[in-house]
């Protein structure tokens, strides 16, 4: 873990209340999607978790939302400003765990912490089948990134605005993807009815209000099958048969 | 220049110490950086049993500081002993100061006693203050005959340096220090946070799963400047200054006001290498203000 000064070189609205800011610094201690960035906002006590979309040797990417005062301060930031960000932090999906055929099923903006994952996959030479659940058009994020990696996505909505009308449940009922290891990340309820639905092993990563970010403080704790567990540092990612809904 | 104190005959190399709770049992901070540039580390509070502790959202945001109601989770004094405190002795050479917190007279007695016979302890610091836990610490810390009873209790089973961590939720704080210091204590460490809440206003609930908690960071150091300069005057007792500290310049007026050493807490969750960076600081800040020895500035004010 280290704290570096990363530049911002873009930060663009890309859909309803949420934003894209890409920096320039050194990313490359990430290693796994899943995995997140604490970012210093000014005038703000705590850092801000942001997952990790995209990232190399001289860049990061954050896909981040407008949901209080500190995001909402965020977005007003300009390219060229300078901003505090510790990484790398959480454990992050482990790609290894896929033989053959990857299921990822992401909801909203759980579709950015997957982006790293779903990379990792396809240069292990995984065929990936990806399912992503938005609102509505107006919420829809990276669509256009994924299909840049060639990757098979499905696109489901709520309004049915793009994609398939529904309930990401109900494009796997329907379209029954073959895999031998899912992934997982979106609002816990959707994880919780993906997890609940397929009947084989899989990876979710939770969510938490933290403190730290780092796993000093304890503020994350969430209740696991193998006993209490920081969500910042023993996860964000958790086995499937190990997460207590 | 000297920057080394003595806190009851434990010397410790700079009085930079990390806050109980904001440094995990230090080992986690291991690879971050090399710990032995810290005076001391005071560790996550423990209890006698394992605790899970309180439900989540356990942080809330605040204007310059923040709320914790993290509830003193831990995994018990037995685990503290025979795993935490061997695995931070590997990397630290510094003072270890065991943090520990009880829910009756009796669990304080039984969890200092082990962390006291643990070889890797240099100090107990009793908690008698989290302000987390219902009909908890807050009881013992609140009233000046029941912090005594607690300190009292806990002295007769400890060889070891016993400092009481006191809560600033009191009325008279210079009173509850005096009876500390008439039960044996053999210094103090103070405050402890401030009970706070913070309400998610388009919710109409409160932030944190528990309707109160712990307040800390920069906004409360005025507060604890206060108090710790009201105990140096009201007993001759060693403390341990904490509260909001920040950077080399809030170690100096912590010390000024009468601290012997000091804690930093929040702070290093906002940047975990706070400590470090506030020991590299303190040289170039102590030759500003022409201070020689730390030692001579305890308590001038």
């Amino acid at each position: 873990m280290k704290d570096q000064t990363f530049t911002i070189k873009s930060n663009e609205r890309v859909a309803d209340g949420i934003y894209r800011m890409t920096l320039n610094g050194d990313a490359s201690q990430i290693v796994r999607g899943g995995q997140f960035v604490d970012i210093t906002v000014p005038g703000k006590f705590l850092r801000r978790p942001l997952a990790a979309m995209d990232w190399s040797g001289d860049s990061l990417t954050v896909v981040y939302k407008t949901v209080g005062k500190g995001t909402a301060q965020m977005s007003e930031l300009k390219a060229g400003a300078e901003l505090n960000v510790l990484l790398p932090l959480g454990n992050g999906f482990d790609a290894s765990k896929c033989r053959e055929k990857a299921l990822v099923v992401s909801g909203g903006l759980g579709a950015s912490p997957v982006y790293g994952l779903v990379k990792d996959l396809l240069a292990r030479g995984r065929e990936v089948k990806l399912i992503m659940g938005f609102n509505s058009a107006g919420d829809a994020v990276l669509v256009e990134d994924y299909k840049k990696l060639g990757v098979d996505v499905t696109v489901v909505t709520m309004d049915g605005s793009i994609g398939m009308k529904g309930l990401v449940t109900d494009a796997i009922r329907e379209l029954q993807p073959q895999h031998d290891f899912f992934y997982t990340c979106g609002p816990k309820v959707m994880m919780k009815a993906v997890c609940d639905m397929l009947p084989g092993p899989g990876q979710a990563s939770l969510e938490e209000r933290m403190g730290c970010g780092c796993g000093i403080c304890y503020g994350c704790t969430c209740h696991t099958k193998k006993g209490p567990r920081r969500v910042c540092a023993d996860g964000p990612v958790f086995d499937k048969e190990d997460i207590i809904w | 220049m000297v920057t080394e104190v003595n806190l009851c005959g434990v010397r410790l190399k700079n009085p930079v110490i990390p806050a109980s709770g904001t440094f995990g049992f230090g080992i986690e901070m291991a690879d971050a950086y090399d710990l032995n540039v810290l005076g001391g580390i005071s560790l996550k509070g423990t209890t006698l049993q394992p605790r899970y502790g309180n439900e989540c959202p356990r942080i809330a945001e605040c204007p310059d500081g923040m709320i914790n109601s993290v509830g003193l989770q831990n995994p018990g004094v037995e685990t503290f002993v025979n795993e935490k405190l061997p695995a931070l002795r590997k990397v630290f050479k510094g003072a270890v100061i065991a943090n520990v917190s009880g829910f009756s007279v009796d669990e304080y007695v039984a969890a200092c006693e082990r962390a006291d016979e643990a070889p890797q302890t240099d100090i107990i610091e009793v908690n008698v203050s989290c302000p987390n836990v219902h009909g908890g610490g807050l009881a013992f810390g609140t009233s000046p005959e029941s912090a005594a009873q607690v300190t009292a209790a806990v002295k007769r089973v400890c060889r070891k340096p016993v400092f009481v961590k006191l809560s600033p939720n009191v009325t008279d704080i210079a009173a509850i220090a005096r009876a500390c210091e008439q039960a044996g204590a053999d210094g103090l460490t103070l405050i402890n946070t401030v009970l706070g809440m913070r309400i998610n206003i388009a919710a109409r609930r409160c932030v944190t799963h528990e309707k109160y908690g712990g307040f800390s960071g920069r906004a409360i150091f005025p507060i604890a400047l206060r108090m710790v300069n009201q105990v140096r005057h009201a007993c001759s007792l060693p403390i341990m200054g904490c509260g909001g500290v920040s950077c080399a310049d809030d170690v100096i007026e912590m010390m000024m006001a009468g601290a012997n050493a000091v804690q930093v807490g929040a702070e290093n969750l906002r940047n975990p290498f706070v400590c470090k960076q506030i020991v590299e600081e303190l040289p170039s800040a102590m030759k500003k203000y022409g201070i020689d020895d730390l030692n001579s500035i305890v308590g001038i004010v």
